[in-house]
């Protein structure tokens, strides 16, 4: 809503400047987004009238003017296409001067120049000269009755302000200066002056037959037929220059009529050329496949829950949004019949959005137009009408559907204190209701029972009230309190390991933590998605980069890696924590992963190390010291597995408890080479699996000596290391202590096909020391469980 | 006996002139050992006659001990020196760099969403997390913002289908939490949230903190101190705070929350746009329809609901003057918060 702060003023007799109104609009709820001044800073323009017009004798395209600034007569060369005698116009005197655009904000002077041989003393003006538009293709025309001599910025009233409000979507009764007025005469505790209504002369008696048949949907039409209006009027230069301060364009006089009643009152009407209407109106939902072509020319197909204004042939307008271009009033229109009505929010809310519209009239609807305000308005619109354009007006024809009943609202006086935090005094409570315009019905020293005006589709319970009181009272005087700290004991489950501790360790592992997108480019997501959940796809994605909704964190990092190679950081150590997402027979899975990556160098090329690149065992390494907080590492196996985006050969489940909890290895050879890539490491693994920590039980120590042996085995290279040291696990017995795998040997003696396996074997007991010979026995029996099992030999 | 005194005279200058501690020992053998020279010398004593062995032997053990001494002398010193040598040698340059992985580090986002929470936990406040994929009931109709409802214009929503969106806020969390716990309610809700919007300012997906207080005798004079309580802890400095009046469908009384610029103090800069005011969080008190919905009894308790977002946040603590850093995940960026 952009209005003309003078306007304002004419309403209400507002005691502050231009800056503090806009601050109390802000801070009591009216947001202002801008203000700007309706015209330039410019001193010394006149109203003059052009009284001879020659050409100029060295330019066709230029006029020698004399021109009457109410003083004397001037000689002035202007090459404006609407000059002509009799044309009254701004003129800059000789000593005029205009501020300059630009921060340095100089005056420039008018003065008396030479154009091409002929005198011009000072300049006839356009509205763009004046800062009152854009661009202008001519003088600024004034009304034939201005005065000349009279200084243009009076004459205009141009030391006004265009306020821009950017009004949340409950205030729709702030949509027109009578509201706005309203709101601004409580803030302020000032009466607002308000036109008076108006009665414009009955002269015709035709009437034109208007029923509706959505009653719900709408409360309240008007009808009136204005017979022989004049569309080539002159808008007057008032009501032009409130409409542009308004934000809107001159069009006719009978859109800027509407219009104008659409800013003063916040009523929308619209127009029909009468002659193209048939038999009568309805108002009534679109009937299937019923099509309209709307003003701008837009076609459309109604959908079946949109309010249309029918006549006896179809669908001629989208109620309360836009008027059809067959009936569209043009300029052979002479008799027009218009329409005031009132459509209920929910008839018209979204219906606009759907087609790809938004107007001004739909914009006012959605928010709720009183529906109390149709005969002022009509009134009003028919009054300006036979002023501006002529023709006589018909009697109203009024339609009603279901007027809604007026809403009564209870309030405790003493849920002002216990809600806002503050006394407002009774007296001051009611002034404040009643500036707003609630009536008051009841009232005693508990409470007080209102009713809710017409206009305020906002309020509906106490609450709503709570808030017109602090609203106008002023939040900022109510007052600051902190009486609400928790009483009772906080918790601190220690199973759980915060994700903040598991983040700080990856932190100290030299990984970066990066926030990608949740939504992915469907491709990429592919070369990763697993088969057991679909790919969740958005309906309206902002682009197909961004069209599906990640199924693993790791695609994300493979790109933010991408992006980060391409500006020549190499060696990187990425991880990212969020939810994946997948559809299942059950549903949405959403499930919260962390991912890292690993790419390039284990450690940054150092004069202390060989820049040697990391493997898969860094990214394991790094993933099982997270599982290490937990003190659950025991319990993880890593399986050989293959997942889509990973190198087959390098890619393992990850196991907790023989539950999959996630997956590591090499991104895909393929992929690496496609994205240009260093061997990058990938581990995905359920946040859950570890964020859980056991509550340690503490165990003595033992105090008896440890006795350790190695042992070398040759084994056929399709074991892995994992399913020989179950076997010694299971052999070794109960009081072994730890198990280390020492070496991973091929080639030499070793024979190919097979590799050679150090393991370093520890026992312990809890209260004795152990005998060689017991040791002896567990290991002969662990190298006879491993020759059964593995067919394994001794390795000297 | 001179034969004696020629060979303390040689042994004495041998052990100074020996060069290290191992030649030092070699030549204590040779001449201390058990096969040495001088337990040669006093093994022979026998072979003198009676009376003049107890001066030889004294001379003997005179001699012996005067090498035992000097050869401890000699080693000492050249223990000394070998130790002198060896720091000498092992001399480091200090300077270098250290052996260590390189430094990792958390994103900017995480750093201020957990500020925000590390503060609100201390007044009490949990943390409550719950979908991204949420139905259009716990996003809009829990939240009185009911179908076509101009508010749900300003949540350009993403649909997954029909009735399921990509949430457009945290608030659903808050609805979650209040279905299955009784008040009262002390919460805040941080995570990602989504609206279809992109350009210079917006970025289709964000981080916002919601939080929820629901008790008994709740006022808007509590929401205030605690929101002016938490910006002041948050950017550690007496910041100025206004509230003015605002609409958010699931709160009434609802207050935009503005905050002195940081950038300029007030005084009007590009970064507020001149009005010396940076809007940082939106709150108000819940709705009573909200309450009621999720079936909390209004008659005994009524609360306050507050939403910041993240990144703007944190672009006014760190100085980050483009929103789209957050999400392009450049490491010289974001190595920057390390």
């Amino acid at each position: 809503m952009i209005f003309s702060e003078s306007w304002l003023r004419e309403w209400v007799d507002v005691p502050v400047d231009s800056v503090e109104l806009a601050e109390s609009l802000t801070m009591a709820g009216l947001e202002v987004g801008g203000r700007t001044p309706v015209a330039g800073e410019f001193s010394g323009v006149v109203v003059a009238e052009v009284v001879a017009v020659e050409t100029h004798p060295e330019a066709k395209s230029l006029y020698v003017c004399q021109v009457d600034d109410g003083v004397s007569s001037h000689q002035v060369v202007c090459g404006a296409p609407n000059t002509r005698i009799g044309l009254k116009a701004p003129y800059a005197r000789v000593g005029a001067g205009f501020r300059q655009a630009g921060d340095d904000g100089g005056d420039r002077k008018v003065g008396a120049v030479d154009i091409r041989g002929v005198e011009s003393s000072g300049m006839l003006c356009s509205a763009e000269e004046l800062g009152m538009a854009e661009s202008s293709d001519g003088l600024l025309e004034l009304p034939a009755d201005a005065p000349a001599g009279a200084d243009i910025r009076d004459y205009l009233a141009l030391d006004d302000n265009s306020i821009e409000l950017d009004l949340t979507p409950n205030r729709g009764d702030c949509l027109g200066m009578l509201g706005l007025a309203r709101d601004v005469g409580a803030m302020m505790r000032l009466d607002v002056a308000m036109p008076p209504d108006s009665n414009p002369a009955v002269t015709l008696e035709d009437e034109f037959p208007v029923r509706i048949s959505a009653g719900k949907e709408c409360p309240r039409y008007l009808g009136r037929i204005v017979r022989g209006i004049d569309l080539n009027a002159e808008t007057p230069m008032w009501m032009q220059e409130k409409l542009r301060r308004g934000g809107l364009r001159c069009i006719d006089p009978v859109v800027d009529v509407t219009n104008f009643v659409l800013l003063e009152l916040g009523q929308p009407l619209h127009a029909f050329d009468f002659g193209k209407l048939q038999k009568h109106i309805d108002v009534r939902l679109a009937c299937p496949g019923e099509k309209l072509t709307l003003l701008d020319g837009k076609e459309l197909e109604l959908q079946p829950d949109t309010l249309v204004i029918a006549d006896g042939a179809g669908a001629v307008a989208m109620a309360g949004i836009m008027g059809g271009m067959n009936t569209a009033v043009s300029e052979q229109t002479s008799d027009v019949f218009l329409e005031c009505a009132s459509f209920a929010p929910f008839a018209v809310a979204g219906r606009g959005r759907a087609v790809g519209l938004q107007t001004d009239a739909q914009q006012r609807y959605e928010r709720g137009v009183d529906y109390l305000l149709q005969h002022r308005a009509m009134a009003r619109a028919t009054e300006l009408l036979l002023e501006i354009a002529g023709g006589k007006a018909g009697p109203v024809t009024e339609a009603l559907g279901e007027i809604p009943e007026a809403h009564q609202v209870r309030l405790k006086f003493a849920s002002i204190a216990c809600v806002l935090g503050v006394e407002i005094p009774r007296e001051g409570v009611l002034d404040i209701l009643t500036r707003l315009g609630f009536a008051v019905l009841e009232e005693n020293d508990e409470d007080v029972t209102v009713e809710v005006p017409s206009y305020r589709y906002d309020v509906a319970i106490e609450a709503d009230l709570l808030e017109e009181l602090a609203r106008i009272h002023g939040y900022d005087k109510l007052p600051l309190a902190m009486g609400l700290n928790r009483q009772e004991m906080g918790q601190a489950p220690e199973n759980e390991i915060a994700l903040e501790r598991i983040r700080d360790h990856l932190v100290a592992l030299g990984f970066q933590e990066v926030v990608t997108y949740s939504f992915i480019e469907p491709v990429l997501a592919g070369r990763f998605s697993v088969e057991a959940a679909e790919t969740v796809e958005l309906r309206n994605p902002i682009s197909r980069d961004m069209s599906v909704m990640r199924g693993s964190l790791m695609p994300g990092l493979v790109q933010t890696l991408r992006y980060n190679v391409n500006r020549r950081q190499e060696h990187l150590r990425l991880f990212e924590t969020g939810l994946a997402f997948g559809r299942t027979a059950e549903g949405f899975h959403q499930q919260a992963m962390l991912a890292g990556l690993i790419a390039g160098g284990r450690e940054p090329k150092n004069w202390n190390n060989s820049g040697e690149t990391a493997d898969f065992f860094d990214a394991k390494g790094d993933l099982e010291s997270l599982f290490d907080l937990g003190g659950r590492t025991s319990r993880l196996r890593f399986a050989a597995a293959a997942r889509p985006g990973l190198h087959p050969g390098q890619c393992a489940e990850i196991l907790l408890d023989g539950e999959r909890a996630g997956y590591i290895g090499a991104l895909h050879p393929a992929l690496q080479r496609e994205f240009e890539l260093p061997a990058v490491f990938l581990f995905e693994v359920e946040l859950d699996a570890l964020c859980r920590q056991e509550v340690p039980a503490a165990e003595e120590p033992s105090r008896f000596p440890e006795v350790s042996r190695d042992l070398a085995i040759v084994i056929d290279e399709e074991f892995e290391a994992s399913d020989i040291e179950r076997t010694v696990r299971d052999a070794a017995g109960p009081l072994l202590a730890s198990l280390r795998v020492l070496d991973v040997y091929r080639g030499g003696a070793v024979p190919a096909g097979s590799k050679s396996i150090a393991l370093g074997l520890t026992w312990q007991h809890p209260s004795r020391t152990l005998g060689d010979a017991e040791i002896d026995q567990v290991i002969d029996s662990t190298i006879k469980a491993l020759q059964t099992r593995f067919n394994a030999s001794l390795r000297n | 006996m001179s034969d004696l005194d020629e060979l303390a005279a040689t042994s004495l200058a041998a052990v100074e002139e020996s060069a290290d501690e191992k030649s030092l020992e070699a030549l204590r053998v040779r001449l201390l050992g058990r096969k040495g020279v001088l337990t040669g010398h006093l093994k022979n004593l026998g072979a003198l006659p009676a009376e003049q062995r107890p001066a030889a032997g004294q001379q003997i053990n005179l001699i012996k001990n005067r090498l035992q001494e000097a050869i401890e002398l000699r080693r000492l010193a050249l223990e000394r020196e070998s130790l002198d040598s060896r720091l000498q040698a092992e001399k480091i340059d200090v300077s270098l760099p250290g052996r260590r992985r390189a430094s990792g580090g958390l994103h900017p986002v995480t750093i201020t969403l957990d500020r925000i929470t590390r503060i609100f936990r201390a007044a009490g406040y949990d943390v409550a997390e719950g979908p991204e994929i949420e139905d259009e009931y716990h996003n809009f109709e829990a939240l009185n913002i009911p179908e076509n409802h101009p508010a749900r214009a300003m949540h350009d929503t993403f649909y997954v289908e029909p009735g399921t969106v990509l949430r457009t806020h945290t608030s659903p969390v808050q609805v979650h939490v209040m279905e299955k716990g009784e008040p009262p309610f002390r919460m805040i809700c941080p995570g990602r949230v989504y609206r279809c919007d992109s350009d210079l300012t917006h970025t289709p997906m964000f981080h916002q903190v919601e939080g929820l207080l629901v008790d008994r005798n709740v006022s808007m004079a509590d929401m205030k101190g605690t929101i002016v309580s938490f910006l002041r802890a948050f950017f550690e400095e007496a910041v100025d705070v206004r509230f003015r009046p605002s609409y958010f469908p699931f709160t009434e009384p609802s207050a935009e929350v503005d905050m002195t610029c940081v950038a300029c103090g007030g005084k009007g800069c590009r970064i507020c746009r001149h009005t010396g005011w940076l809007e940082v969080m939106g709150c108000g008190m819940v709705h009573p329809r909200v309450l009621e919905m999720s079936g909390v009894d209004t008659a005994a308790y009524n609360g306050f609901a507050f939403g910041l977002g993240v990144e703007r946040l944190a672009m006014l603590r760190y100085q980050v003057g483009d929103l789209r850093m957050f999400f392009e995940n450049d490491v010289r960026f974001l190595g920057q918060f390390n």
